[in-house]
């Protein structure tokens, strides 16, 4: 629900007013151990030993971690404008002259804005291009011009095009080289600046197309990418010393799914399953698991934890993320319902 | 290179172009005819004049890369690559039909010689841009040509294009405009002016050259002049063009965007292609 902008607001707790943050709020809470820039640092090791690797950007360097990269490699860097048509079509054409270029900008802009430059230029042709795209879902207090909460929604229905929603640092850097790897067109989502790293502690490795399951459960099975698979296991913690026993499968790759693991957690029986996405609950992760289910005749009770199908509020983070329900206190309060 | 110890002329390449265009029409009933017949002299010129490759390899790296961002083109480039003997005349008989090589509009898919999918209109000269930046990387002397269409001009992508061709230097692309002023609802400066057209990219920062693109000649001197500017801009050379050129009585139909021909009017319109055959 949107407050109207000439509604006036009451102060409420005037002195712990959280404010909005600057564009990009860290994501990471205090005191947790995190990695800065982890796409840009992982890409300009990888430029080292692969001099097919070029960079683009559409005015937005800084704030998707390219700038690391272009440092590095000036000459490989190639800053395109406020233009993400053209940032799109001439990675196609990079591509066709046998480079790999990594395009960056907002998961909102490449998503609604460039989608049939992607789609025709890129994808259709099934070029190397790879498209690493900052702010997704929920991860800025800017209100809709800069939340993506429906690009994996958008992006789903694109043949060739493999979608990775990565957690953490850790993921991130694996991810970046993965895909530098693949052949054929990438999104990524990325969260940039100073990244929490949480995966370390588990026996983790990324790999395209493979779901993890990183702890084990009686009562609830998350499924879940992006960053609320930090959230599910912080959440996972909290409900054992209410002895819910989670399992935790976190799906980075949204696309292809590991159908066989998401089966084979799901056929568990006597399990709730929670599908948890940075995303709106429209056309991502969720229904996509749901979707697979359904076909497969598995049918466990089954909820999902993400984004509303509104346009959210502008706001402070943390702020948002308890409001739309995609914190740690959220996800524990809304899973204790679900299994009373 | 075919034009190499070749005395065919570019204006006996201009109508055979066109009579491969027109028996491909006749084929299939339909197509835009009109806009091969009205471009058959600027693919004369390109592929028997301006373009560096090699017809039994049309990935050859040494090659000048030519963009169709025009998908529904398609049958004026089928007919040049035919002519230009990168694909054999016997398969126009396949135009648009089930498997061919040679669909409705053009994909870089389907057909040797056809370097995009370009249906979608305001991608070429994107993607000319990058694959000039690649040229670039590669150190290598080819040029991209993008033949675009007034119609497109409409696209704003185009023109985030041009600004980045001009922005990144790239003398290595030449953009064709086919100037025929017609596009699917009617005239093209009625629909969305892009007048003056020659002005607006030259206030992009490119060179910009204008010419009449059914006088073989004058296109002629426009490429040469294009290639061999010495100064660090993109080139384009906006080419007017009239519609179904060479074909008087389609010259003059009302609805010549998607030509619709009576059975008997191919027969006529090869013979009125014939009748104006360079002696």
């Amino acid at each position: 629900m949107r407050l109207s902008k000439f509604a006036p607001r009451q102060a409420v707790n005037a002195g712990e007013r959280k404010t909005t943050s600057a564009m990009i709020a860290s994501i990471a809470p205090d005191g947790i151990p995190t990695r800065n820039a982890p796409f840009g640092q992982t890409l300009a090791r990888l430029a080292h030993q692969r001099p097919g690797i070029v960079g683009l950007t559409a005015d937005l360097a800084k704030y998707t971690d390219l700038h690391v990269f272009a440092q590095e490699y000036p000459d490989r860097f190639y800053q395109m404008g406020m233009a993400e048509q053209v940032l799109m079509s001439a990675a196609a054409g990079l591509a066709r002259e046998g480079f790999t270029p990594f395009a960056t900008t907002y998961a909102v802009f490449a998503s609604r804005r460039a989608y049939d430059f992607i789609c025709m230029a890129i994808a259709e042709e099934n070029l190397d291009v790879k498209i690493v795209c900052a702010l997704p879902g929920l991860t800025t207090g800017y209100g809709p011009s800069h939340q993506a909460t429906e690009d994996i929604a958008i992006f789903r229905g694109m043949p060739n095009l493999t979608i990775i929603d990565p957690c953490d640092a850790l993921d991130i850097e694996q991810a970046t080289e993965a895909i530098a790897d693949h052949k054929g067109p990438v999104y990524m989502r990325l969260l940039r600046g100073k990244v929490p790293l949480v995966l370390d502690e588990y026996d983790y490795t990324f790999q395209i197309g493979t779901a993890r399951l990183l702890r084990d459960g009686a009562d609830v099975l998350f499924i879940s990418s992006g960053l609320m698979t930090m959230r599910v296991l912080e959440a996972a913690k909290v409900l054992e010393a209410d002895r819910i026993g989670c399992a935790v499968l976190h799906v980075p790759t949204i696309k292809p799914l590991d159908t066989e693991a998401i089966l084979a957690a799901a056929r568990q029986p006597g399990r709730l399953v929670v599908v948890a996405e940075n995303h709106t609950i429209i056309g991502g992760l969720g229904e996509g698991v749901a979707a697979l289910l359904m076909r497969e005749g598995v049918t466990p009770i089954f909820r999902q934890i993400g984004l509303p199908d509104e346009f959210l509020d502008a706001g402070a983070l943390p702020t948002l993320h308890d409001r739309y329900g995609i914190s740690t206190a959220e996800i524990v309060r809304r899973v204790r319902t679900w299994t009373e | 290179m075919p034009r190499a110890g070749s005395n065919v002329g570019l204006t006996e390449r201009a109508y055979r172009i066109r009579r491969h265009a027109v028996r491909m029409g006749q084929v299939q009933g339909q197509g835009y005819v009109g806009q091969a017949l009205g471009i058959a002299d600027v693919l004369a010129v390109c592929y028997f004049h301006a373009l560096r490759y090699r017809p039994d390899d049309t990935l050859w790296e040494g090659r000048d890369r030519f963009l169709l961002s025009i998908g529904h083109y398609a049958i004026a480039l089928y007919a040049a690559l035919i002519e230009a003997g990168v694909l054999p005349e016997e398969e126009l008989e396949t135009y648009g039909t089930d498997d061919s090589r040679m669909p409705m509009s053009g994909m870089a898919a389907y057909t040797p010689g056809m370097e995009i999918t370009g249906g979608s209109l305001g991608h070429g000269l994107g993607i000319a841009v990058g694959m000039c930046l690649g040229l670039k990387r590669k150190r290598s002397d080819s040029f991209v040509y993008n033949l675009l269409s007034d119609g497109e001009l409409g696209e704003g992508s185009t023109w985030e294009a041009t600004m980045s061709a001009a922005h990144h230097k790239l003398d290595n692309l030449i953009a064709i405009v086919d100037f025929n002023n017609l596009q699917a609802d009617g005239p093209s400066t009625a629909m969305l002016s892009s007048e003056p057209v020659t002005d607006k990219f030259e206030a992009f920062g490119w060179h910009a050259q204008r010419v009449d693109g059914n006088d073989i000649e004058a296109v002629r001197v426009a490429f040469d002049l294009a290639r061999g500017l010495k100064e660090p801009r993109p080139r384009v050379i906006v080419c007017d063009t009239r519609i179904a050129k060479g074909v008087p009585f389609l010259e003059s139909r009302d609805i010549a965007h998607f030509i619709r021909v009576e059975p008997h009017e191919w027969t006529l319109a090869l013979d009125a292609l014939e009748k104006g055959r360079p002696q």
